[in-house]
């Protein structure tokens, strides 16, 4: 069958205090021993559990602490040899953990395909055939979906535009391969194809940098709660997290020794900011002042503003309603429950575009509008993410890496002076892994840009 | 239809173009008993445009044809007029051989070939019918009546099918250069319940060598280092024939603007699609209104026909307006018209209504290879004949039908694409279809494919120890490179400074050093103790397997990938409706084309990664619905 070794997340991310990477496949104990320190992996016996720590074999630091279990083929769930890493349940743990199995070489299994492996190795039987065929179909449909739904507008069009300087370099070279008498084209030389490549490059390195920091990706969407004193700041906080089973993660290498939560709410992970100043009932505003939250805010995705539903609009709130002009907000008209004294007309003014929901916490009303409220906010993609969007995106952030890689072959090709024909297959391929972020990879492309781009014939 | 029977063929190859020839010879090679039908036999394997053979990818394919035990290489080595190895100057894996031929001679040697090809009989005739019963063709019939039965019928009929010629507001049925349509066999096939598409191309004019002013044009010679596309070539034609390069101009390009209207391909008439790489002046004018100049290429026909080919100035204008037009072009301003250039519109197969063998999904026996499969140019015709002669004969052997897949030749890519792709203009071969082109190159044709040749009786006893033998000292000699420790002296150090490079730090292995990209195997050879006598094209091997080993590594990889999905063989009773979950575009593509294998199944277009999955797991559900079966 396939002799790949394929890598995912096997627990639901965000909602378990461990979380499991699985691996499965020939090279899945090697992988993991690559990076593993503790007992040689190799060696031990099939069907154990190992402690020990996870490190990056490129930097040699220290990624996580981890349990690691070995179980060797025949007998298990896919009839390959299987690792799971078990890690801390944070997203930003088990996603590190998993970006190392692909570095490492492993490849981002496909949606269902460890059953679909269980299947085609015979560990599932004739009966269960259909439902492996459906759950193929559900996990791909909804993970393109996802995919889609997530693949943020600039990123897919910055992509499409890097594919399409590529798509003009590849159609240079082309040209000159197949019609090498045609006089009206400049000759793609190495000299030319290293400057368009180089560029491109640039781009991805770009493209990649953000994704590392991108805090989506691997943090969470950072949300910050707002609002003057005793609104209810704490107690929402509070709902959340006990509504959603809050994680609670060091984050390692930072200095100051913070503690954020971590909530999921229907499948956004959302990072409550400065989470520590708000349980002790202190007010960011207050706190450090408007110019420096203005400063903590821009650093949060999403924007949670409660009012007191028992209060007229202060001065203090408009000046938070400018403080977090432009960026996503929710607006929470908090205790219900009391008496209305906020005027709505004059808060629908000050509140624009931003969806308003109303909540008493005290007696857990309102909650869920709040949390469709945000799900829909996300899904929509009206979120301002920077350059990256979530998740899924391990996968684009793989293929991206990978078409740094190739590009780097090419380029390194290009420097030893190999023909510019052997020098294309490496751009060719980052065209086309480039292609398979945006769901795009027909190669009929390069020869429709061929003869759109040149006069060519008899 | 009173009919006569005029006897009983293992194989009948209806059409003596390019596709016809190899398809009649290569049957016959393989012991079918085969007969060959076409309108006029003196225009066997004529090339109805332009008067080449080769050129990137098309000359890989005719070195394939070759390799295979096909017969265009060695026909055109015997009559060529010139001979260039294209694209020197970048990698080895889009080097290509193009030959101008003298299109007259071709066909003569061609002929001869034929005649003298025991288990072949050729014979002038129009084929009127298809004899098919039960969804089995079981034979032909001439409009004489001549009923002939057969085990395989292929027909090859190109541009012949329906097929109308279009010069300015004249339209008359017929086949290129004024022979008949075929029109019969054309509505038959639509009758069996064949889809048919109108496709179009056209020709330049040929103007007579003596009116032309060679003085303002470019001389365009041969090379001077003697080659040939067959690998069992050894004679060299040293007498080349020249071409000329000139160029339109904005007088040329208004005459074509002005008369717009009057090219029957811009008045509506011709209702056809044209392939995009071969497009008419008229196209290049309108659709690249900018460009100043269009290259216009000189190329006689032949070493006894002063009718020179004008490439570049493919038109359906009216005759006078060609003639002005070609006036204005620097060398042709008194030029002489001998044929005009013409738009020829035609029938052709949808080609996903083929199996890979080339057979008709829907008629048992009946092959179609060639221009009638929505290819265009003759080595595509060529390639496509070779395998249906060959698996038509495998057919009637009872042997294993034989199907390339995409890294072993140009030859599988193309028919790969035809039958699985389909293609909504003329096809052509481009370099850029292939995925692994570095591992198609012309110069290892016979390493991919003697074997197979060999295999199915098309290469000779000798032909093939010459080839192991090859096989041999390209081994051995990159073994021995490999044992070889080059030191870091001063004559080294200036060998390899002459070359451009960096000197050496230590002593390495002259594997090692071949290795570098300035480093030439002459130059390697030059520093060794003992320098092995061996012949060129094994001395170029050696070169290419160790220069560009990691880029050859890496196409392997790719292409075991690939093999593995290829690997995985669809049954042909497979019921796709039977299949949970496959989406329905999916559903609908893959019963039109049936593909035989997974890897087949996931370049049908509108088939994702998801169809796939699901497809193998069915594919695998059988498997042990079998074996579940089997135990009850
Ligand atoms: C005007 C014109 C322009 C072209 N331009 C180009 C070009 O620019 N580039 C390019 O690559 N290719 C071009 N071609 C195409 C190229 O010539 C063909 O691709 C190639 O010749 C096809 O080979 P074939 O064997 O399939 O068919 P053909 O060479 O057309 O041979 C068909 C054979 O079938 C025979 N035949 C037909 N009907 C019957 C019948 N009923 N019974 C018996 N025999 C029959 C004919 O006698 C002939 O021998 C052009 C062709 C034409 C006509
Ligand atoms: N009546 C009422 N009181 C609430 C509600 N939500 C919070 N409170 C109370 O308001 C006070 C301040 O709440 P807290 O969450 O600490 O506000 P913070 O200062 O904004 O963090 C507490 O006494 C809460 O019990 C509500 O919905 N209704
Ligand atoms: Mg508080």
């Amino acid at each position: 069958m396939d002799t790949d070794t394929i890598s995912a997340i096997s627990t639901p991310v965000g909602e378990g205090a461990i979380a499991i990477v699985r691996l499965s496949g020939p090279e899945a104990v090697s992988l993991a021993n690559g990076m593993f320190q503790g007992k040689d992996l190799n060696q031990v016996d099939t069907h154990t559990i190992h402690y020990g720590k996870l490190l990056d074999p490129k930097t040699n630091e220290m990624v996580e602490e981890v349990m690691v279990s070995v179980m060797r083929a025949p007998k298990t769930f896919t009839r390959e040899d299987i690792v799971e890493i078990n890690c801390h349940g944070g997203l930003v743990s088990v996603n590190r953990v998993l970006e190392l199995t692909l570095s490492q070489g492993a490849r981002l299994a496909e949606p269902g395909e460890f059953t679909k492996r269980a299947f085609l190795n015979g560990r599932i039987d004739l009966s269960q055939a259909e439902a492996v065929m459906d759950l193929i179909r559900a996990k791909t449909d909804r993970a393109m979906n996802v995919a889609l739904k997530q693949m943020d507008g600039r990123l897919s069009h910055l992509i499409q535009k890097l594919r399409q300087e590529l798509l003009e370099v590849l159609a240079q070279v082309e040209v000159n391969i197949d019609y090498p008498e045609y006089d009206d084209v400049e000759e793609m030389t190495n000299e030319l194809m290293i400057q368009n490549t180089r560029q491109v490059h640039q781009e991805i390195e770009r493209l990649l940098r953000t994704a590392k920091q991108g805090k989506i990706l691997r943090e969470g969407l950072g949300t910050a709660i707002v609002g003057r004193p005793n609104v209810g700041k704490s107690s929402l906080m509070n709902a959340l997290v006990h509504e959603n089973k809050a994680i609670v993660t060091e984050i390692p290498g930072t200095t100051r020794d913070v503690i954020e939560e971590y909530v999921n709410v229907r499948g956004v992970p959302l990072r409550l900011i400065d989470t520590a100043g708000i349980r002790e009932t202190e007010d960011l505003v207050e706190k450090i002042g408007v110019e420096r939250s203005r400063q903590v805010l821009q650093e949060a995705d999403l924007i949670l503003l409660v009012l007191n539903n028992g209060d007229t609009i202060t001065q203090e709130d408009k000046k938070l309603f400018e403080a977090v002009e432009g960026m996503d907000v929710i607006v929470i008209v908090n205790k219900t429950d009391l008496p209305q004294q906020i005027d709505m007309d004059e808060l629908r003014e000050v509140a624009g575009d931003h969806p308003i929901v109303s909540t008493s916490l005290i007696e857990e009303q309102g909650i869920d509008q709040l949390e469709t409220s945000i799900s829909d906010i996300f899904f929509e993609g009206d979120i301002d993410t920077g350059d990256m969007t979530y998740l899924s995106n391990v996968r684009h952030v793989q293929l991206l890496n990978q078409a740094k890689e190739t590009l780097e072959d090419a380029m390194d090709g290009m420097n030893a002076g190999m023909p510019i024909d052997m020098v294309q297959i490496d751009v060719t391929r980052t065209w086309e892994l480039l292609g398979e972020i945006v769901g795009d990879t027909v190669q009929e492309s390069l020869i429709d840009q061929l003869f759109s781009q040149f006069c060519l014939g008899k | 239809m009173n009919t006569f029977d005029a006897g009983h063929y293992d194989v009948i190859v209806v059409g003596a173009g390019h596709a016809g020839v190899e398809a009649g010879l290569a049957a016959a090679r393989r012991g079918a008993k085969t007969l060959m039908l076409t309108l006029n036999l003196d225009m066997i394997a004529f090339m109805p445009c332009n008067p080449s053979i080769g050129g990137p990818a098309k000359g890989v394919v005719v070195r394939e044809i070759d390799a295979l035990g096909g017969e265009m290489a060695k026909v055109i080595d015997k009559t060529y007029i010139q001979m260039r190895l294209l694209n020197t100057r970048k990698g080895p894996a889009v080097r290509a051989l193009r030959a101008q031929a003298d299109k007259h001679l071709y066909i003569q040697e061609m002929k001869k070939v034929i005649e003298n090809e025991p288990n072949l009989t050729i014979r002038q005739g129009m084929v009127k019918e298809l004899m098919v019963e039960d969804g089995v063709c079981k034979g032909v019939v001439t409009e004489t009546k001549a009923a002939y039965t057969a085990d395989s019928v292929i027909v090859t009929t190109g541009t012949f099918m329906r097929s109308k010629v279009l010069i300015g507001d004249l339209a008359y049925e017929s086949g290129p250069n004024n022979q008949r349509a075929s029109t019969d066999l054309s509505v038959q096939l639509e009758e069996l319940g064949i889809k048919m598409v109108r496709f179009k191309t056209g020709t330049p004019m040929r103007v007579n060598s003596h009116s032309i002013d060679y003085s303002k044009t470019e001389i365009q010679p041969g090379d001077e280092v003697p080659r040939a596309f067959s690998y069992e070539t050894t004679e060299y034609i040293m007498d080349q024939i020249p071409c000329w390069l000139t160029y339109t101009n904005e007088f040329t390009h208004k005459i074509i603007d002005d008369n717009l209207s009057s090219s029957a391909m811009y008045s509506g008439m011709v209702k056809g699609t044209g392939p995009r790489y071969c497009p008419s002046v008229e196209d290049k004018i309108v659709r690249f209104h900018d460009k100043p100049r269009h290259q216009v290429f000189l190329e006689p026909e032949g070493r006894n026909t002063e009718e020179v080919y004008v490439q570049g100035l493919s038109t359906s204008l009216p005759e006078n307006v060609q003639k002005q037009m070609i006036e204005t072009v620097p060398g042709l301003e008194k030029a002489e018209i001998m044929r005009a250039g013409y738009a020829i519109e035609y029938d052709s197969v949808i080609p996903t209504q083929l199996w890979p063998t080339l057979e008709l999904k829907a008629v048992e026996g009946l092959f179609t290879a060639g221009q009638i499969n929505g290819t265009s140019g003759y080595e595509e015709a060529a390639a496509q004949g070779l395998m249906a002669g060959i698996n038509a004969a495998s057919k009637v052997l009872g042997k294993e039908p034989v199907i390339l897949d995409r890294s072993q030749a140009y030859i599988g890519v193309l028919i790969d694409d035809l039958v699985t792709k389909g293609t909504d203009e003329p096809y052509r071969l481009l370099t850029s279809r292939a995925e692994y082109r570095l591992i198609l190159r012309h110069d290892n044709a016979d390493l991919r494919l003697t074997d197979i040749g060999y295999e199915i009786g098309m290469i000779s006893e000798d032909r093939y120890a010459r080839f192991q033998d090859k096989k041999r000292m390209i081994n051995e000699e990159i073994e021995r490179l490999k044992g070889i420790t080059i030191k870091a002296t001063d004559q080294v150090q200036e060998v390899i400074q002459q070359a451009g490079g960096s000197p050496l730090k230590d002593a390495v292995n002259a594997y090692d050093l071949l290795k570098r990209p300035e480093m030439k195997f002459e130059m390697v050879a030059s520093l060794l103790e003992e320098r092995k006598d061996l012949p060129e094209a094994v001395e170029e091997q050696v070169e290419i397997h160790t220069k560009y080993a990691g880029y050859i590594q890496k196409s392997e990889q790719q292409i075991e990938r690939m093999r593995k999905m290829e690997n995985k063989k669809i049954p042909e009773d497979i019921d796709y409706d039977d299949i949970h979950g496959i989406a329905s575009e999916a559903r609908d593509r893959l019963k039109e084309v049936r593909p035989l294998s997974v890897g087949q199944a996931s370049r049908v277009s509108g088939v994702n990664p998801a169809d796939v999955s699901i497809l193998l797991v069915y594919i695998e559900q059988g498997k042990i619905a079998k074996v579940s079966g089997d135990e009850a």
